[in-house]
């Protein structure tokens, strides 16, 4: 199945579109600039969201989009994926009787005027020569290094991908935010002083001892790896789901959807996954799951979005063989499930019933359960909690002067952009306290 | 169902409104889609001296979302021939017999200007004559207008030589540019005048424009003060029109007085009626909407006025003003605090902020937990609807530090939220008249005060 260039990005082009001024000045106004607003406590950044969308309202947009930037350097990439609904417009005041104010959207309004016009957030401190590393140009690393250099710090980002980026790059589908978007976001943090150097991977190209060495602090934002197997029989026919939203972001001409597509699992990625093959020609799309509805991960509206897309979801029901024809996939091979106790995860388990085997027909299987914890934990000796990488409050590691934050080190709730942002934020505020009491001697050696 | 007719000065009307003299009245063929519409009556547009007009002459103040909440404008009286006008004038009566066509007029201050003014209206067969004394901008340069309405003397001079030409009811109108508005009404009330109506437009310049730096609107680069006029304007016509009731020269005149500044709705109009007039005049929001508004501003009254018992437009006419007095008859020990309705706050907080930065610092932040809370007191890690929402604080009031000041309750954005209830101050009833009577004292001397505050009970924050 081939598709144009042009085709391609028309079917998986922004979903929402841009708010124009007067929709969006409407919008503003009906804000009732809530003091101590609710809708900034629910905001992991704590964005001042009246200040922000009463300076739209007034026309002040170059003030608006600095007060995001106070915030969060992200502001552009979270006004797009952030889950909105769980976040500031679920707790506007307004919800209860009236719409919640489109924050997301006025954000997007604010941000999309601040890249239009240049108008970037500056980098007002003297030099302070001193110099940090940091691993991973994800959501995380970037707004670490934004951060630091905001506070006049010397910053470098290793990124062992291609592109800069990280998820908002690869793995988070172009309807919710096209690479453009968070490409421009580097580039507006190359342009606050933070050098990115790409293709280094750390513990091939370059190690943690050299960094450390040559580096005042490390800050490992590494996210997670990829999609762990399901241990059965013809995975090796399986698409990787992180893989397969890439090629539908990066690698077009290499992505080839079938016309009969079952995606496993039922989270963010998952959703994301269906959606690019029904939106890519697929005639048939099934998300498969073993838990129902009520346990999926992915949210509420993405279900909501997912089966308004056409997209059909086969519950209770495990993976247990690709049955395979010259090396294809034909169909997958299940198990029905029964529900039973709550596992560690708080949702109860589920148990596979024997000789309960049917077949869902298949020419292509896409799987996005959950990613690989962060291997660098063991590969580098880092205490670990539950398979992330363990760190205290100030976010620094069991090994001193190397600190970690974003998805790589979230063992507790959801993995999200907007809380790596506010990770990034925070570590820069400790590494800054950390070096502000410790004298610039070692910085003058490193120099 | 509540008769709406009214019979004012002798014009009869069969409902109270008419359109003010301004643009909605400029033609006859106006004139007639409005009464076709249902307006009572209609001022026609002011005739009288030659003009010429401008463009930009109307400028607008918007608030938010809303539009026009106020309109101002430089275009003068009418600018078509005045044969026209009253040929039209004359036309327009010989088809609605039953509405009431009023003219307004202005001419030089010269007693034969106006006799001639006078005698060319009555020959149309109008009901009636308003004198324009008024008109802010343009006019009043040329010694007419508010020129003439600012000076008592001038309008009881212009009044008596129109009284003297006029066999068919005058109504004086007055500028609201004046200190006080009693003045030239008592001098139209000297002159004998039929009736008063009020207010003209209000002296105002709309903004300036920030790219350009010119007023708007601009006239070829240029901008000047303007009348203003529309729902911004209501509340200092009302205490105009309160302020005619409250005069004993114009109140015991008996002469009837025709409402208008802002009237956009009927709930607009049942107030100016309350408050003594007997005929309405719109423009502003006829200008907005069009002339189909009549429709609701009738139907609204009438339900209204059955609602509440009012057979006739004439018993609604100033029922509220007895309320009207002065601080000093004010009871200093009538005590109103606010409420806060828990069941209805949506926690937006505005009524705080507004009490702890601007009043009386007497609402306090409560957790859900009870306890008293600072602003923001969550940690940077908090997030999420659900801890925004099962944490959020709500507001307070403290009844014994409340002054009852009522800023919280106009901020509410919340209907029926907060009210002001009234609770027992403890004290017998006194007004700062009969302090200043009794114990003048206390009136004068801030030791006397205390001691008066002490001995009765009244604690400062």
């Amino acid at each position: 199945m081939d598709f144009e260039g042009k085709q391609f990005g028309e079917a998986l082009a922004e979903q929402l579109p841009p708010l124009s001024p007067n929709p969006a000045a409407v919008e503003a106004d009906r804000c009732l600039f809530c003091y101590d607003a609710p809708c900034t406590h629910a905001c992991p950044t704590h964005i001042d969201i009246p200040r922000f969308i009463k300076k739209i309202a007034t026309g002040n947009l170059r003030g608006s989009a600095n007060t995001i930037f106070a915030s969060n350097l992200l502001g552009a990439t979270c006004s797009r994926v952030c889950p909105v609904q769980e976040l500031c417009e679920g707790a506007c005041v307004l919800g209860a009787d009236h719409k919640p104010i489109a924050i997301g959207r006025l954000q997007r309004y604010a941000m999309d005027h601040a890249y239009a016009t240049g108008n970037y957030p500056d980098v007002k401190a003297e030099p302070t020569g001193r110099k940090i590393a940091v691993i991973g140009a994800g959501p995380a690393g970037l707004s670490c290094a934004g951060e630091l250099a905001r506070l006049g710090h010397d910053v470098t980002i290793f990124e062992k991908r291609e592109l800069p980026g990280g998820l908002s790059t690869y793995g988070i589908i172009a309807l919710r935010e096209p690479v453009e978007v968070a490409l421009a976001e580097v580039r507006m943090i190359e342009r606050m002083g933070v050098e990115i150097k790409t293709g280094v991977a750390l513990g091939t190209d370059i190690s943690l001892s050299a960094l450390q060495e040559a580096f005042e602090a490390v800050v490992l934002g590494v996210g997670l790896g990829r999609t762990p197997g399901l241990g059965i029989e013809g995975e090796e026919a399986i698409l990787d789901g992180l893989e397969f939203i890439e090629s539908s972001k990066t690698g077009e001409e290499t992505l080839q959807v079938g016309r009969n597509v079952l995606v496993i699992g039922a989270g963010n990625t998952a959703v994301d996954c269906a959606t690019i093959a029904k939106r890519l020609g697929a005639e048939q799309v099934t998300i498969v799951y073993r838990r129902t509805d009520r346990e999926m991960t992915c949210y509420a509206h993405e279900y909501d979005f997912a089966r308004s897309e056409g997209i059909e979801f086969r519950f209770l029901s495990q993976p247990s063989r690709v049955i395979l024809e010259e090396g294809k996939p034909i169909a997958l091979e299940c198990l029905r499930v029964e529900l039973g106790k709550e596992d560690t995860s708080g949702r109860p388990y589920p148990v596979a019933i024997t000789g309960s085997e049917f077949q869902l027909k298949a020419d292509q299987i896409v799987k996005a359960v959950g990613q690989h914890k962060p291997s660098l934990a063991t590969l580098l000796a880092l205490e670990a909690h539950k398979g992330f990488i363990a760190v205290d409050e100030n976010f620094e590691t069991s090994v001193s002067g190397v600190y970690a934050i974003g998805d790589c080190i979230r063992a507790h709730g959801a993995a999200s952009t907007v809380m790596a942002v506010q990770d990034g934020k925070m570590v820069a505020a400790a590494i800054h306290r950390e070096l502000s009491s410790n004298p610039a001697e070692a910085s003058a050696e490193v120099a | 169902m509540a008769d709406l007719r009214i019979n004012f000065a002798g014009i009869q009307s069969p409902n109270p409104f008419w359109l003010a003299s301004a643009p909605p009245t400029n033609s006859g063929a106006q004139i007639h889609r409005a009464f076709e519409a249902g307006w009572g009556g209609a001022v026609w547009k002011t005739i009288g001296a030659p003009v010429l007009n401008v463009s930009n002459r109307y400028g607008a103040w918007h608030y938010g979302r809303q539009r026009m909440l106020a309109i101002n404008n430089v275009e003068l009286i009418s600018d078509r021939p005045i044969e026209i006008n009253l040929r039209e004038i004359a036309e327009v009566k010989r088809a609605w017999p039953d509405r009431a066509v009023i003219v307004s007029a202005m001419v030089e201050a010269k007693p034969e200007a106006w006799r001639d003014i006078v005698h060319k209206i009555e020959d149309t067969g109008a009901d009636g004559i308003e004198l324009n004394y008024g008109c802010p901008h343009g006019m009043s340069e040329r010694g007419m207008g508010s020129a003439i309405g600012q000076v008592p003397e001038y309008c009881e001079q212009i009044t008596r030589w129109v009284m003297d030409a006029a066999s068919i009811p005058v109504i004086m109108k007055l500028t609201p540019n004046v200190t006080n508005i009693v003045l030239p009404a008592r001098a139209g009330v000297a002159a004998g005048v039929n009736a008063l109506s009020l207010i003209n437009t209000v002296n105002s310049i709309i903004g300036v424009d920030l790219d350009t730096l010119e007023l708007t609107p601009s006239i070829g680069g240029k901008g000047g003060h303007g009348g203003y006029a529309g729902p911004a304007v209501k509340p200092i016509a009302l205490n105009m029109l309160a302020a005619l009731g409250a005069d004993e020269i114009v109140a015991n005149s008996g002469i009837p007085i025709s409402g208008m500044g802002g009237i956009s709705t009927w709930q607009d109009a049942a107030q100016f009626l309350l408050l003594g007039a007997s005929s309405l005049q719109v423009c502003t929001a006829v200008m907005h909407y069009g002339y189909r508004l009549i429709e609701d501003l009738c139907d609204g009254l009438s339900n209204w006025m059955d609602e509440k018992g009012f057979a006739t437009v004439a018993d609604v006419t100033g029922k509220s003003l007895p309320r009207v007095t002065e601080f000093k008859d004010f009871d200093l020990s009538f005590r109103a605090v606010a409420r806060i309705d828990q069941s209805k706050c949506i926690r937006c907080n505005l009524c705080y902020v507004a009490c702890n930065d601007t009043a009386h610092q007497c609402i306090d932040l409560v957790s859900p937990q009870g306890e008293l809370v600072s602003p923001g007191a969550y940690d940077l890690r908090s997030n999420g609807k659900q801890e925004a929402v099962e944490t959020r604080p709500h507001p307070a009031v403290r009844d014994e530090d409340c002054v009852g000041c009522r800023l919280c309750y106009n901020v509410c954005p919340v209907d029926d939220c907060i009210s002001m209830i009234e609770l027992p101050s403890g004290r017998e009833s006194v007004t700062w008249g009969e302090l200043s009577q009794n114990k003048p004292e206390v009136t004068e001397d801030w030791e006397a005060m205390k001691e008066y505050r002490d001995q009765v009970g009244i604690h400062i924050h």
